[in-house]
Protein backbone atom coordinates (compact mmCIF):
# COMPACT_ATOMS: atom_id res chain seq x y z
CA UNK A 1 0.00 0.00 0.00
CA UNK A 2 2.47 2.68 0.65
CA UNK A 3 4.50 1.81 -2.48
CA UNK A 4 1.32 3.44 -4.22
CA UNK A 5 2.21 6.76 -2.35
CA UNK A 6 5.71 6.27 -3.49
CA UNK A 7 7.00 8.40 -6.44
CA UNK A 8 7.54 6.12 -9.35
CA UNK A 9 11.07 6.05 -10.99
CA UNK A 10 11.74 3.67 -13.39
CA UNK A 11 9.41 2.11 -15.98
CA UNK A 12 9.70 -0.82 -18.04
CA UNK A 13 7.07 -1.65 -20.83
CA UNK A 14 7.08 -4.78 -22.45
CA UNK A 15 10.82 -4.42 -23.12
CA UNK A 16 12.36 -7.05 -26.02
CA UNK A 17 15.89 -7.36 -26.02
CA UNK A 18 17.54 -9.99 -29.09
CA UNK A 19 21.15 -10.31 -29.93
CA UNK A 20 20.67 -11.32 -34.27
CA UNK A 21 17.77 -13.83 -33.73
CA UNK A 22 18.03 -14.60 -30.20
CA UNK A 23 16.26 -13.46 -28.33
CA UNK A 24 17.70 -12.10 -25.10
CA UNK A 25 14.68 -10.03 -23.44
CA UNK A 26 11.50 -11.43 -24.18
CA UNK A 27 8.26 -9.14 -22.41
CA UNK A 28 9.82 -7.89 -19.38
CA UNK A 29 7.76 -4.92 -17.58
CA UNK A 30 8.95 -3.37 -14.56
CA UNK A 31 8.17 -0.21 -12.33
CA UNK A 32 10.86 1.16 -9.44
CA UNK A 33 9.96 3.78 -6.93
CA UNK A 34 11.96 5.57 -4.88
CA UNK A 35 13.43 4.20 -2.27
CA UNK A 36 12.84 1.05 -3.60
CA UNK A 37 15.58 -2.23 -3.83
CA UNK A 38 14.54 -4.68 -6.28
CA UNK A 39 17.18 -8.00 -6.72
CA UNK A 40 17.28 -9.66 -9.65
CA UNK A 41 18.22 -13.08 -9.42
CA UNK A 42 18.46 -15.78 -12.14
CA UNK A 43 20.69 -18.35 -13.55
CA UNK A 44 23.99 -17.55 -15.64
CA UNK A 45 23.28 -16.17 -19.21
CA UNK A 46 19.31 -15.20 -18.12
CA UNK A 47 19.66 -11.85 -19.19
CA UNK A 48 19.95 -10.14 -15.78
CA UNK A 49 23.18 -7.86 -17.33
CA UNK A 50 21.52 -7.48 -20.69
CA UNK A 51 18.69 -6.21 -18.17
CA UNK A 52 20.40 -3.83 -17.12
CA UNK A 53 22.68 -2.74 -19.96
CA UNK A 54 19.32 -1.69 -21.18
CA UNK A 55 18.51 0.45 -18.54
CA UNK A 56 21.58 2.34 -19.04
CA UNK A 57 20.87 2.65 -22.73
CA UNK A 58 23.88 0.70 -23.39
CA UNK A 59 22.06 -2.02 -25.86
CA UNK A 60 19.65 -1.01 -28.39
CA UNK A 61 16.11 -2.44 -27.81
CA UNK A 62 14.22 -4.11 -30.33
CA UNK A 63 10.46 -3.23 -28.47
CA UNK A 64 8.84 -2.09 -25.67
CA UNK A 65 9.79 1.07 -23.85
CA UNK A 66 12.22 2.70 -20.85
CA UNK A 67 11.83 5.47 -19.46
CA UNK A 68 13.07 7.18 -15.86
CA UNK A 69 10.71 9.62 -14.15
CA UNK A 70 8.91 9.58 -17.71
CA UNK A 71 11.96 10.27 -20.24
CA UNK A 72 12.52 7.83 -22.66
CA UNK A 73 15.89 6.10 -22.87
CA UNK A 74 17.18 5.30 -25.78
CA UNK A 75 21.14 4.88 -26.69
CA UNK A 76 20.73 6.73 -29.52
CA UNK A 77 18.76 9.92 -28.56
CA UNK A 78 21.26 13.11 -27.61
CA UNK A 79 19.78 13.26 -23.86
CA UNK A 80 20.92 9.60 -23.45
CA UNK A 81 24.07 11.12 -21.49
CA UNK A 82 22.05 13.36 -19.22
CA UNK A 83 19.80 10.50 -18.38
CA UNK A 84 22.78 8.49 -17.62
CA UNK A 85 23.99 10.90 -15.01
CA UNK A 86 20.93 9.88 -12.77
CA UNK A 87 21.53 5.89 -13.16
CA UNK A 88 24.93 5.28 -10.91
CA UNK A 89 26.56 1.58 -12.44
CA UNK A 90 28.79 -0.56 -11.19
CA UNK A 91 30.37 -3.61 -13.26
CA UNK A 92 31.08 -6.74 -12.27
CA UNK A 93 34.74 -6.10 -12.71
CA UNK A 94 35.37 -2.92 -11.32
CA UNK A 95 35.68 -0.60 -15.12
CA UNK A 96 37.89 1.92 -12.55
CA UNK A 97 39.75 3.71 -15.43
CA UNK A 98 43.59 2.32 -15.18
CA UNK A 99 45.20 5.27 -16.16
CA UNK A 100 43.87 7.83 -13.15
CA UNK A 101 44.30 7.85 -8.90
CA UNK A 102 41.49 7.15 -7.16
CA UNK A 103 40.31 10.20 -6.20
CA UNK A 104 40.95 11.09 -10.43
CA UNK A 105 38.44 8.26 -11.05
CA UNK A 106 35.92 9.94 -8.81
CA UNK A 107 35.80 13.05 -10.02
CA UNK A 108 36.76 13.27 -13.65
CA UNK A 109 33.03 12.58 -14.20
CA UNK A 110 31.33 15.35 -11.89
CA UNK A 111 33.67 18.01 -12.84
CA UNK A 112 33.58 17.12 -16.58
CA UNK A 113 30.09 16.32 -17.22
CA UNK A 114 28.24 18.02 -14.52
CA UNK A 115 30.98 20.79 -14.43
CA UNK A 116 30.59 21.32 -10.68
CA UNK A 117 33.36 23.27 -9.04
CA UNK A 118 36.49 21.40 -8.00
CA UNK A 119 36.66 21.93 -4.44
CA UNK A 120 33.03 20.88 -3.78
CA UNK A 121 33.72 17.71 -5.82
CA UNK A 122 36.65 16.93 -4.36
CA UNK A 123 34.91 17.82 -0.76
CA UNK A 124 32.43 14.97 -1.88
CA UNK A 125 34.53 12.56 -3.04
CA UNK A 126 36.51 12.22 0.01
CA UNK A 127 33.22 12.06 2.77
CA UNK A 128 32.28 9.28 0.42
CA UNK A 129 35.82 7.67 0.58
CA UNK A 130 35.90 8.13 4.19
CA UNK A 131 32.52 6.43 4.17
CA UNK A 132 33.91 3.54 2.75
CA UNK A 133 37.36 3.59 4.36
CA UNK A 134 39.16 4.01 1.78
CA UNK A 135 40.07 8.04 2.12
CA UNK A 136 43.62 6.52 2.86
CA UNK A 137 43.54 5.48 -0.37
CA UNK A 138 42.83 8.53 -2.59
CA UNK A 139 46.11 9.13 -4.54
CA UNK A 140 46.72 4.85 -5.69
CA UNK A 141 45.95 3.84 -8.65
CA UNK A 142 43.46 1.25 -9.35
CA UNK A 143 46.42 -1.66 -9.83
CA UNK A 144 47.72 -0.88 -6.66
CA UNK A 145 44.05 -1.80 -4.85
CA UNK A 146 42.64 -5.03 -3.93
CA UNK A 147 39.52 -6.27 -5.62
CA UNK A 148 37.05 -5.35 -2.67
CA UNK A 149 38.44 -1.76 -2.42
CA UNK A 150 38.90 -1.39 -6.35
CA UNK A 151 34.81 -2.43 -6.40
CA UNK A 152 34.19 -0.21 -3.30
CA UNK A 153 36.08 2.93 -5.31
CA UNK A 154 33.56 2.09 -8.10
CA UNK A 155 30.62 2.44 -6.49
CA UNK A 156 31.88 5.47 -4.85
CA UNK A 157 32.45 6.69 -8.49
CA UNK A 158 28.93 6.15 -9.39
CA UNK A 159 27.67 7.68 -6.15
CA UNK A 160 29.64 10.89 -6.76
CA UNK A 161 27.48 11.87 -9.65
CA UNK A 162 24.25 12.27 -6.89
CA UNK A 163 22.65 9.38 -9.29
CA UNK A 164 18.48 9.10 -8.55
CA UNK A 165 19.12 5.11 -8.89
CA UNK A 166 22.04 2.88 -8.72
CA UNK A 167 22.30 -0.51 -11.00
CA UNK A 168 25.05 -3.50 -9.63
CA UNK A 169 25.75 -5.94 -11.93
CA UNK A 170 27.00 -8.78 -10.15
CA UNK A 171 29.72 -6.43 -8.08
CA UNK A 172 31.31 -9.43 -5.93
CA UNK A 173 31.05 -11.93 -9.05
CA UNK A 174 35.20 -11.18 -9.29
CA UNK A 175 35.96 -10.92 -5.73
CA UNK A 176 37.46 -13.31 -3.12
CA UNK A 177 35.18 -14.23 -0.43
CA UNK A 178 36.66 -12.65 2.22
CA UNK A 179 36.18 -9.16 0.41
CA UNK A 180 32.84 -9.97 -0.65
CA UNK A 181 31.15 -8.95 2.59
CA UNK A 182 32.97 -5.49 2.73
CA UNK A 183 31.54 -4.41 -0.63
CA UNK A 184 27.94 -6.12 0.40
CA UNK A 185 27.97 -4.11 3.47
CA UNK A 186 28.53 -0.97 1.20
CA UNK A 187 25.64 -1.58 -0.28
CA UNK A 188 23.45 -2.27 2.61
CA UNK A 189 24.44 1.04 3.99
CA UNK A 190 23.42 2.82 1.09
CA UNK A 191 19.73 0.76 1.15
CA UNK A 192 18.97 1.56 4.81
CA UNK A 193 20.15 4.98 3.75
CA UNK A 194 17.14 4.94 1.33
CA UNK A 195 18.75 4.53 -1.81
CA UNK A 196 16.71 3.45 -5.08
CA UNK A 197 18.18 0.31 -7.12
CA UNK A 198 18.23 -2.72 -8.90
CA UNK A 199 21.06 -4.94 -7.42
CA UNK A 200 21.68 -8.55 -9.84
CA UNK A 201 23.61 -10.84 -7.41
CA UNK A 202 24.17 -14.79 -6.80
CA UNK A 203 24.35 -14.02 -3.09
CA UNK A 204 21.35 -15.48 -1.75
CA UNK A 205 21.53 -14.76 1.80
CA UNK A 206 22.68 -10.89 0.93
CA UNK A 207 19.52 -10.77 -1.37
CA UNK A 208 17.14 -11.55 1.26
CA UNK A 209 18.60 -9.02 3.37
CA UNK A 210 18.75 -6.14 1.40
CA UNK A 211 15.84 -6.10 -0.58
CA UNK A 212 12.05 -4.90 -1.06
CA UNK A 213 11.21 -6.82 -4.06
CA UNK A 214 12.60 -10.43 -5.76
CA UNK A 215 12.58 -10.44 -9.85
CA UNK A 216 13.47 -13.94 -10.83
CA UNK A 217 14.57 -14.21 -14.58
CA UNK A 218 14.67 -17.13 -16.28
CA UNK A 219 14.81 -17.85 -20.54
CA UNK A 220 14.75 -13.94 -20.71
CA UNK A 221 11.16 -13.33 -18.90
CA UNK A 222 10.45 -12.65 -15.27
CA UNK A 223 9.12 -15.88 -14.05
CA UNK A 224 8.28 -15.00 -10.59
CA UNK A 225 8.02 -11.36 -8.46
CA UNK A 226 7.36 -11.69 -4.58
CA UNK A 227 8.82 -10.16 -1.69
CA UNK A 228 11.89 -11.62 -0.06
CA UNK A 229 10.66 -13.36 2.77
CA UNK A 230 8.11 -15.20 0.46
CA UNK A 231 10.02 -16.04 -2.91
CA UNK A 232 13.08 -17.35 -0.31
CA UNK A 233 10.99 -19.41 1.78
CA UNK A 234 8.21 -20.45 -0.43
CA UNK A 235 8.70 -19.75 -4.23
CA UNK A 236 5.33 -20.44 -5.95
CA UNK A 237 7.01 -21.74 -9.49
CA UNK A 238 8.72 -25.18 -9.88
CA UNK A 239 11.90 -23.08 -12.04
CA UNK A 240 12.06 -20.97 -9.22
CA UNK A 241 12.35 -24.33 -7.05
CA UNK A 242 15.16 -25.64 -8.87
CA UNK A 243 16.97 -22.42 -8.98
CA UNK A 244 17.24 -22.13 -5.18
CA UNK A 245 18.04 -25.83 -5.04
CA UNK A 246 21.12 -25.07 -6.75
CA UNK A 247 22.75 -23.41 -4.00
CA UNK A 248 21.87 -26.28 -1.65
CA UNK A 249 24.58 -28.93 -0.52
CA UNK A 250 23.51 -32.58 0.29
CA UNK A 251 26.16 -34.09 2.40
CA UNK A 252 28.33 -36.87 0.75
CA UNK A 253 30.69 -37.50 3.55
CA UNK A 254 31.36 -40.92 4.17
CA UNK A 255 31.34 -41.81 8.29
CA UNK A 256 32.56 -45.40 8.53
CA UNK A 257 36.11 -45.32 6.84
CA UNK B 1 89.41 12.91 -42.74
CA UNK B 2 88.97 16.04 -40.68
CA UNK B 3 88.43 17.84 -43.91
CA UNK B 4 85.66 15.83 -44.73
CA UNK B 5 83.14 16.53 -41.47
CA UNK B 6 81.54 19.70 -42.87
CA UNK B 7 80.05 17.39 -45.66
CA UNK B 8 79.04 15.07 -43.16
CA UNK B 9 77.63 17.53 -41.56
CA UNK B 10 76.06 19.04 -44.02
CA UNK B 11 74.57 15.56 -45.12
CA UNK B 12 73.66 14.46 -41.57
CA UNK B 13 71.45 17.87 -41.24
CA UNK B 14 69.22 17.00 -44.80
CA UNK B 15 68.98 13.54 -43.80
CA UNK B 16 67.86 14.73 -40.38
CA UNK B 17 65.42 17.58 -42.02
CA UNK B 18 64.20 15.62 -44.51
CA UNK B 19 63.57 12.67 -42.38
CA UNK B 20 61.83 13.94 -39.80
CA UNK B 21 59.14 16.07 -42.11
CA UNK B 22 58.84 12.76 -43.31
CA UNK B 23 58.21 11.07 -39.64
CA UNK B 24 55.75 14.39 -39.07
CA UNK B 25 53.55 13.46 -42.57
CA UNK B 26 53.80 10.04 -41.57
CA UNK B 27 51.82 10.63 -37.63
CA UNK B 28 49.63 12.76 -39.15
CA UNK B 29 48.72 10.10 -42.20
CA UNK B 30 48.66 7.32 -39.30
CA UNK B 31 46.56 9.08 -36.66
CA UNK B 32 43.84 9.99 -39.91
CA UNK B 33 44.40 5.98 -41.07
CA UNK B 34 43.85 4.43 -37.02
CA UNK B 35 40.41 6.72 -36.69
CA UNK B 36 39.50 5.32 -39.99
CA UNK B 37 39.63 1.94 -39.18
CA UNK B 38 38.83 2.41 -35.40
CA UNK B 39 35.32 3.94 -36.09
CA UNK B 40 34.73 1.69 -39.09
CA UNK B 41 33.88 4.49 -41.68
CA UNK B 42 32.88 2.24 -44.52
CA UNK B 43 34.53 3.26 -48.17
CA UNK B 44 37.17 4.87 -46.24
CA UNK B 45 38.62 1.92 -44.44
CA UNK B 46 38.68 -0.39 -47.55
CA UNK B 47 40.51 2.29 -49.04
CA UNK B 48 43.07 2.57 -45.69
CA UNK B 49 43.43 -1.24 -46.12
CA UNK B 50 44.85 -1.61 -49.45
CA UNK B 51 46.72 1.92 -48.95
CA UNK B 52 48.72 -0.23 -45.64
CA UNK B 53 48.85 -2.97 -47.02
CA UNK B 54 50.56 -1.91 -50.14
CA UNK B 55 52.92 0.35 -48.11
CA UNK B 56 54.24 -1.55 -45.80
CA UNK B 57 54.48 -4.57 -48.27
CA UNK B 58 56.61 -2.85 -51.22
CA UNK B 59 60.82 -1.38 -49.72
CA UNK B 60 61.04 1.98 -49.61
CA UNK B 61 63.70 2.43 -52.72
CA UNK B 62 60.74 1.03 -55.12
CA UNK B 63 58.05 3.69 -53.66
CA UNK B 64 60.76 6.27 -54.23
CA UNK B 65 61.33 5.28 -57.52
CA UNK B 66 57.39 5.64 -58.57
CA UNK B 67 57.82 8.99 -57.06
CA UNK B 68 60.67 10.07 -58.54
CA UNK B 69 60.67 8.46 -61.91
CA UNK B 70 57.39 7.26 -63.20
CA UNK B 71 55.01 9.94 -61.79
CA UNK B 72 56.69 12.56 -64.25
CA UNK B 73 55.93 10.45 -66.95
CA UNK B 74 52.41 11.18 -65.99
CA UNK B 75 53.42 14.86 -65.81
CA UNK B 76 53.91 15.15 -61.97
CA UNK B 77 57.55 15.65 -61.36
CA UNK B 78 58.72 16.53 -57.81
CA UNK B 79 62.31 17.60 -56.23
CA UNK B 80 64.32 15.16 -54.62
CA UNK B 81 63.73 16.89 -51.59
CA UNK B 82 59.72 16.35 -51.40
CA UNK B 83 60.18 12.79 -52.76
CA UNK B 84 62.13 11.72 -49.94
CA UNK B 85 60.37 13.22 -47.45
CA UNK B 86 56.41 11.99 -48.96
CA UNK B 87 58.18 8.68 -49.83
CA UNK B 88 58.94 8.52 -46.04
CA UNK B 89 55.95 9.64 -44.86
CA UNK B 90 53.66 7.25 -46.84
CA UNK B 91 55.85 4.36 -45.67
CA UNK B 92 56.03 5.50 -42.18
CA UNK B 93 52.14 6.46 -42.38
CA UNK B 94 51.12 2.74 -43.05
CA UNK B 95 53.54 1.50 -40.42
CA UNK B 96 51.97 4.27 -37.77
CA UNK B 97 48.55 3.70 -38.77
CA UNK B 98 49.02 -0.17 -37.27
CA UNK B 99 50.42 1.55 -34.24
CA UNK B 100 47.66 3.41 -33.54
CA UNK B 101 45.11 0.81 -34.57
CA UNK B 102 46.43 -1.76 -32.20
CA UNK B 103 47.09 0.85 -28.88
CA UNK B 104 43.13 1.89 -29.68
CA UNK B 105 42.11 -1.43 -30.17
CA UNK B 106 43.56 -2.33 -26.56
CA UNK B 107 41.53 -0.11 -24.40
CA UNK B 108 38.26 -2.53 -23.85
CA UNK B 109 34.87 -1.65 -24.86
CA UNK B 110 33.72 -1.45 -21.44
CA UNK B 111 35.91 0.79 -20.44
CA UNK B 112 34.24 3.69 -22.36
CA UNK B 113 30.80 1.67 -21.31
CA UNK B 114 32.19 2.83 -17.87
CA UNK B 115 32.71 6.31 -19.42
CA UNK B 116 29.40 6.69 -20.84
CA UNK B 117 27.45 5.32 -18.35
CA UNK B 118 28.69 7.84 -15.96
CA UNK B 119 27.13 10.44 -18.36
CA UNK B 120 30.24 11.27 -20.48
CA UNK B 121 29.58 11.67 -24.28
CA UNK B 122 31.76 9.94 -27.02
CA UNK B 123 33.98 12.53 -27.24
CA UNK B 124 34.70 12.64 -23.40
CA UNK B 125 35.06 9.16 -23.48
CA UNK B 126 37.48 8.98 -26.30
CA UNK B 127 39.03 12.21 -25.05
CA UNK B 128 39.56 10.87 -21.50
CA UNK B 129 39.46 7.26 -21.47
CA UNK B 130 40.51 5.87 -24.68
CA UNK B 131 43.10 7.79 -25.80
CA UNK B 132 45.47 8.37 -22.96
CA UNK B 133 45.58 4.41 -22.66
CA UNK B 134 45.64 3.76 -26.40
CA UNK B 135 48.61 6.72 -26.82
CA UNK B 136 50.96 4.75 -23.88
CA UNK B 137 49.91 1.41 -25.22
CA UNK B 138 51.30 2.22 -28.71
CA UNK B 139 54.15 4.39 -27.71
CA UNK B 140 57.05 1.47 -28.02
CA UNK B 141 55.84 0.39 -31.23
CA UNK B 142 55.70 4.74 -32.27
CA UNK B 143 59.33 5.19 -30.90
CA UNK B 144 60.13 2.01 -33.07
CA UNK B 145 58.76 3.19 -36.34
CA UNK B 146 60.48 6.79 -35.74
CA UNK B 147 64.15 4.54 -35.48
CA UNK B 148 62.99 2.81 -38.11
CA UNK B 149 61.93 5.55 -40.64
CA UNK B 150 65.18 7.64 -39.95
CA UNK B 151 67.44 4.63 -41.06
CA UNK B 152 65.23 4.05 -44.09
CA UNK B 153 66.58 7.35 -44.96
CA UNK B 154 69.79 5.83 -46.30
CA UNK B 155 67.89 5.07 -49.40
CA UNK B 156 67.90 8.55 -50.34
CA UNK B 157 71.07 8.41 -52.00
CA UNK B 158 69.25 6.33 -54.69
CA UNK B 159 66.84 9.65 -56.24
CA UNK B 160 69.46 11.65 -56.12
CA UNK B 161 69.75 13.68 -52.14
CA UNK B 162 73.08 13.90 -51.01
CA UNK B 163 72.11 12.67 -47.47
CA UNK B 164 74.79 10.80 -45.72
CA UNK B 165 75.09 7.73 -47.63
CA UNK B 166 75.60 9.35 -50.63
CA UNK B 167 78.34 11.29 -49.25
CA UNK B 168 80.12 8.60 -47.76
CA UNK B 169 79.89 6.44 -51.61
CA UNK B 170 81.26 10.01 -53.24
CA UNK B 171 83.98 10.01 -51.05
CA UNK B 172 84.78 6.86 -51.37
CA UNK B 173 84.30 6.58 -55.23
CA UNK B 174 86.59 10.25 -55.05
CA UNK B 175 89.46 8.76 -52.03
CA UNK B 176 89.11 5.01 -52.03
CA UNK B 177 89.07 5.63 -47.88
CA UNK B 178 86.32 3.43 -47.48
CA UNK B 179 87.33 2.17 -43.83
CA UNK B 180 86.92 6.21 -42.58
CA UNK B 181 83.80 6.83 -44.61
CA UNK B 182 81.98 3.97 -43.36
CA UNK B 183 83.44 4.79 -39.64
CA UNK B 184 81.50 8.62 -40.37
CA UNK B 185 78.77 7.12 -41.77
CA UNK B 186 78.11 5.05 -38.25
CA UNK B 187 78.87 7.71 -36.47
CA UNK B 188 76.35 10.09 -37.83
CA UNK B 189 73.46 7.60 -37.87
CA UNK B 190 74.38 6.70 -34.41
CA UNK B 191 74.18 11.39 -34.10
CA UNK B 192 71.22 10.97 -35.43
CA UNK B 193 69.48 7.97 -33.84
CA UNK B 194 70.92 7.56 -30.08
CA UNK B 195 68.76 10.65 -28.63
CA UNK B 196 65.86 9.45 -30.46
CA UNK B 197 66.17 6.05 -28.90
CA UNK B 198 66.87 7.47 -25.25
CA UNK B 199 64.63 10.35 -24.82
CA UNK B 200 61.93 7.83 -26.47
CA UNK B 201 62.31 5.07 -23.57
CA UNK B 202 62.58 7.53 -21.31
CA UNK B 203 59.05 8.67 -22.56
CA UNK B 204 57.76 5.44 -22.78
CA UNK B 205 58.40 4.96 -18.81
CA UNK B 206 57.01 7.95 -18.13
CA UNK B 207 53.73 7.71 -20.09
CA UNK B 208 53.60 4.21 -18.24
CA UNK B 209 53.76 5.64 -14.87
CA UNK B 210 51.30 8.45 -15.69
CA UNK B 211 49.13 5.53 -17.39
CA UNK B 212 49.33 2.80 -14.69
CA UNK B 213 51.05 3.88 -11.70
CA UNK B 214 54.05 1.64 -12.08
N1 LIG C 1 26.97 -9.02 -27.35
C1 LIG C 1 26.26 -10.16 -27.39
N2 LIG C 1 26.01 -10.77 -28.57
C2 LIG C 1 25.29 -11.90 -28.62
N3 LIG C 1 24.76 -12.50 -27.56
C3 LIG C 1 24.95 -11.95 -26.37
C4 LIG C 1 25.71 -10.75 -26.20
N4 LIG C 1 25.73 -10.43 -24.90
C5 LIG C 1 25.04 -11.40 -24.27
N5 LIG C 1 24.56 -12.30 -25.14
C6 LIG C 1 23.72 -13.47 -24.81
O1 LIG C 1 22.60 -13.00 -24.10
C7 LIG C 1 22.26 -13.89 -23.07
C8 LIG C 1 22.13 -13.12 -21.76
O2 LIG C 1 23.38 -12.61 -21.38
P1 LIG C 1 23.59 -11.84 -20.03
O3 LIG C 1 25.02 -11.45 -19.98
O4 LIG C 1 22.59 -10.78 -19.91
O5 LIG C 1 23.30 -12.99 -18.98
P2 LIG C 1 23.41 -12.92 -17.39
O6 LIG C 1 22.10 -13.28 -16.87
O7 LIG C 1 23.98 -11.60 -16.98
O8 LIG C 1 24.43 -14.09 -17.09
P3 LIG C 1 25.57 -14.17 -15.96
O9 LIG C 1 24.88 -14.55 -14.70
O10 LIG C 1 26.46 -15.28 -16.45
O11 LIG C 1 26.25 -12.87 -15.90
C9 LIG C 1 23.33 -14.95 -23.03
O12 LIG C 1 22.80 -16.11 -23.60
C10 LIG C 1 24.42 -14.42 -23.88
O13 LIG C 1 25.05 -15.44 -24.57
MG1 LIG D 1 25.83 -10.99 -16.12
Amino acid sequence: MAELLKEELLRIEHLRKAYDNTVVLKDISLTVHKGEVIVVIGPSGCGKSTLLRCINGLEPIQGGKITLRGQEIDGNSKDIAQIRQKLGMVFQNYELFPHKTVLQNIMLAPMKVQKRPKDEVEAQAKQLLERVGLLEKKDSYPRQLSGGQKQRVAIVRALCMNPEMMLFDEVTAALDPEMVREVLDTILELAKAGGTMIIVTHEMSFAKAVSDRVLFLDGGEIVEEAVPEKFFSDPQTERAKRFLRTFEYDAVKHHDI
Amino acid sequence: MQEYLPLFADAMLLTLFIGWIGVIISVVLGLIAAFIQYFKIPVLRQIIKVYIELFRNTPLLIQLFFLYFALPKIGLSMSPQVCGALGLGLLGGSYMAEAFRSGLESVDKIQSESALSLGMTKFQALRYIILPQAISTSMPAFVANIIFLLKETSVFSAISLMDLMFTAKDLIGLYYKTAECLVMLVVFYLIILLPVSIVGSIIERRLRYASFGD
